[in-house]
């Protein structure tokens, strides 16, 4: 296959590539009507309410739980998994991630890997680093497929191409892959794609997946996926990578329970997924197949952050389902790319600011109404509106303020007069009697107020007082008999 | 300082809060549906058949001429068999009836056997641990005489299931089964045929793995077949 090179908007231009976004009316149909099919599926999956509620606290719980004791159940899940011969790296950056898993096909004289489905290795840019050290990375999820052949970036994190059309994908098949007709019938498409993935299977000297759960207590990886591509990275060649984020541990093999039956019905309304792998070792002596060789990559890129303040350390709770993105009215308007980040959407707003800085990402914590859909989706509860503010005063605070929390990046949208409007703002309603000249002079002069009102009166009519403050008209009512 | 103490020294340095071990057992009491055994059954059928998989009830004693009519009819080109009793039983069944397919065994490590495995086998034949109602799914966990791929890369995946072993949901399954005391090198959840819907949500099956999943649904003697189908009717 031919090699790309992938350019995708960077974070720091959020507000150009959002604008671009809504200007592509064909992006907003295809993802309005994805993201109200996704939201419908996962109602009706969730058809007690009362059990929703519960299974949604116990996910919390468990995920808290694990976050509580997460050192020791990372050097617990590393004591197993070495016990079931599987070897552990660690990974400070994304450079050491890329070196590490480089050096493991490297040894091998590895050219060719097939992936399964894994974000954290879309975070590290895996794909190009091995590409520039001569080894071919080739996704293997559909999806993942699709938008590596056409040179782009996943939109979604379940749903890596719901912003391409079956056209689309039908011109792409037939322009980048030999003899292939154009056709823009599903199944045949999804066959073209099979039988080209199947040659690489049996060619690729090593797989790599992500890991959606990591059990300290049994050292067992778990893999969540319909496709059947994650088993097969896992099963044929005879080198399986894993890599996930440190916060993916849980302690118990009892734990996956729960979690996957939320992480199924919330990202997609499914009761379950055609497979859930447990992989608990490499080949063991006798059996005819399965990797001989298992590895897992422990990646902090920016996660210990996170970790490092209480409410913060929330983010982390995250499962991955996207259900926050599939009801969000910023996310189902602009899609994925706009982001320009990894993780898009309400959960990528909160996560990115750790892994990239938040001068990188000082726009997406106000990429949000504040609706607070999606806390309310939420499987594990994560309280994604409040940390979305909190995020935006770490962006407001002066560097140099003292705080005992330092966030890479902080302050990264002070300004002076923000800071001055909110110290006045602050004033005026701490004292009662600047409160009431602050009201009288509201009133009483509101056809002074300008008919320009900066970003506001770009979409909305100007905002004028009214003629009688609440006060006022309290005091009226009072007043009368 | 390598990377692992860099980082472990950080969550470490991190204020520290309790969190409770929940109660997990308690859950799923309370959640857990309460259903007789015949309509365990029932359930666990239509999830299965609601994820395109084909159920085929039979009995301890009839289940390799069941087997060996529905190759027949298929007219299979190659059936990969394991070295267990059932795949021995099913080899002696079909080549006592003389069907046309031809019987191919796992017997070699998949480096030597992997052209083979995904270019010249039409189906293979693999039993199931153990199975799940809640969510319609069998338990599989491959061993030496049933390798991994066997339910993996031959377009058709044909499971031989006794339904004795059949949980209410995952969390009894995994529990009542001690899962915990000794996991296998890998252990297999599979709800229906390889799917996917990455193309405008578009459901197709078959995307890498088997596109068909026919479960041989071995029944005791005092359910009857006509009994689960009566609510189909």
């Amino acid at each position: 296959m031919k090699t790309h090179t992938v350019d995708f908007p960077a974070s720091r231009h959020f507000k150009d590539n959002a604008r671009q976004a809504l200007a592509d009316g064909e992006l907003r149909a295809s993802l309005r009507g994805a993201m109200d099919f996704l939201s419908a599926k996962r109602l009706s999956a969730f058809p007690d309410d009362t059990e929703l509620a519960e299974l949604r606290t116990l996910g919390e719980s468990i995920r808290q739980r694990a976050l509580s004791r997460l050192p020791e159940l990372l050097e617990q899940l590393e004591a197993k998994l070495s016990a079931n011969g599987i070897t552990v790296h660690w990974a400070e950056t994304a450079q050491q991630a890329n070196e590490i898993i480089h050096d493991l096909v490297a040894a091998r004289a590895g050219r060719l890997m097939v992936k399964g489905k894994s974000m954290v290795s879309e975070e590290i840019e895996l794909n190009h680093y091995l590409e520039a050290h001569g080894i071919q990375a080739l996704e293997s999820d559909m999806g993942e497929y699709i938008v590596q052949m056409a040179g782009e970036k996943p939109t979604h994190i379940i749903m890596p191409a719901i912003h391409k059309t079956k056209q689309a994908i039908a011109q792409l098949f037939h322009d980048k892959l030999p003899d292939t007709p154009y056709t823009e019938d599903v199944d045949q498409l999804i066959s073209i794609g099979r039988n080209a993935l199947r040659e690489q299977y049996l060619k690729a000297d090593v797989g790599l997946s992500g890991v959606n759960f990591a059990v300290a207590e049994t050292g067992t990886l778990c893999l969540v996926e319909n496709e059947g591509n994650g088993r097969m990275c896992t099963t044929v060649p005879d080198l399986h990578i894993a890599i996930t984020g440190i916060e993916k541990v849980v302690e118990k093999l009892e734990d996956v329970v729960p979690l996957y039956s939320l992480l199924t019905r919330s990202a997609i309304g499914q009761p379950i997924t055609t497979y859930f792998n447990l992989i608990s070792g490499p080949r063991r002596p006798g059996e005819k197949d399965g990797p001989r060789s298992v590895h897992l990559v422990l990646l902090d890129n920016g996660r210990s952050q996170a970790y490092a303040d209480l409410q913060m350390r929330k983010t982390l709770q995250c499962i991955r389902c996207g259900a926050c993105m599939n009801h969000c009215p910023v996310y189902s308007r602009i899609g994925g790319h706009a982001y320009g980040t990894t993780y898009p959407g309400p959960i990528g707003a909160i996560i990115s600011p750790h892994l990239l800085g938040l001068d990188d990402t000082r726009d997406l914590p106000h990429a949000s109404s504040l609706c607070g859909a999606c806390g309310e989706v939420c499987p594990v509860r994560i309280p994604i509106p409040e940390m979305l503010m909190r995020l935006r005063t770490e962006g407001q605070r002066a560097r140099a303020d003292g705080a005992a929390v330092t966030l890479r990046g902080q302050g990264a949208t002070h300004s002076t007069g923000e800071s001055l409007v909110w110290r006045l703002w602050s004033g005026l309603n701490a004292s009662p009697s600047v409160y009431r000249m602050f009201g009288w002079s509201a009133t009483h002069l509101r056809k002074l107020t300008p008919q320009h009102q900066s970003g506001w009166t770009q979409n909305h009519v100007p905002m004028t007082p009214a003629a009688k403050s609440l006060h006022q008209l309290l005091r009226e009512r009072e007043v009368k008999p | 300082m390598s990377a692992r103490e860099q980082i472990l020294g950080k969550l470490r340095a991190a204020p520290t809060q309790s969190a409770p071990r929940p109660d997990l057992s308690a859950h799923y009491q309370r959640f857990s549906p309460v259903r007789n055994e015949i309509d365990t059954l029932r359930h666990w059928a239509r999830m299965m058949r609601a994820a395109k998989t084909e159920i085929i009830w039979v009995s301890e004693n009839n289940w390799s001429q069941c087997l060996v009519s529905w190759v027949a009819a298929r007219r299979l080109g190659t059936l990969l068999l394991s070295d267990t009793t059932h795949g021995a039983s099913a080899r002696a069944a079909l080549q006592e009836q003389g069907v046309a397919t031809r019987l191919i065994r796992f017997n070699l490590p998949i480096e030597a056997c992997k052209q083979e495995l995904f270019t010249q086998v039409d189906a293979s034949l693999t039993s199931v641990r153990c199975a799940i109602a809640a969510t319609g799914t069998l338990v599989l966990w491959p061993d030496s005489a049933e390798p991994r791929s066997m339910s993996l890369i031959a377009p058709l995946h044909l499971a031989l299931f006794d339904t004795r072993t059949l949980y209410p949901d995952f969390y009894s399954a995994m529990s009542r089964e001690h899962w915990s005391e000794r996991m296998p090198s890998n252990a297999l959840l599979i709800s229906g045929p390889s799917k996917t819907a990455d193309i405008q949500l578009t459901l197709a099956y078959g995307a890498h793995g088997p596109r068909e999943l026919v479960v041989f649904a071995q029944l005791p003697p005092h359910i009857d077949a006509n009994t689960l189908e009566e609510i189909r009717a």
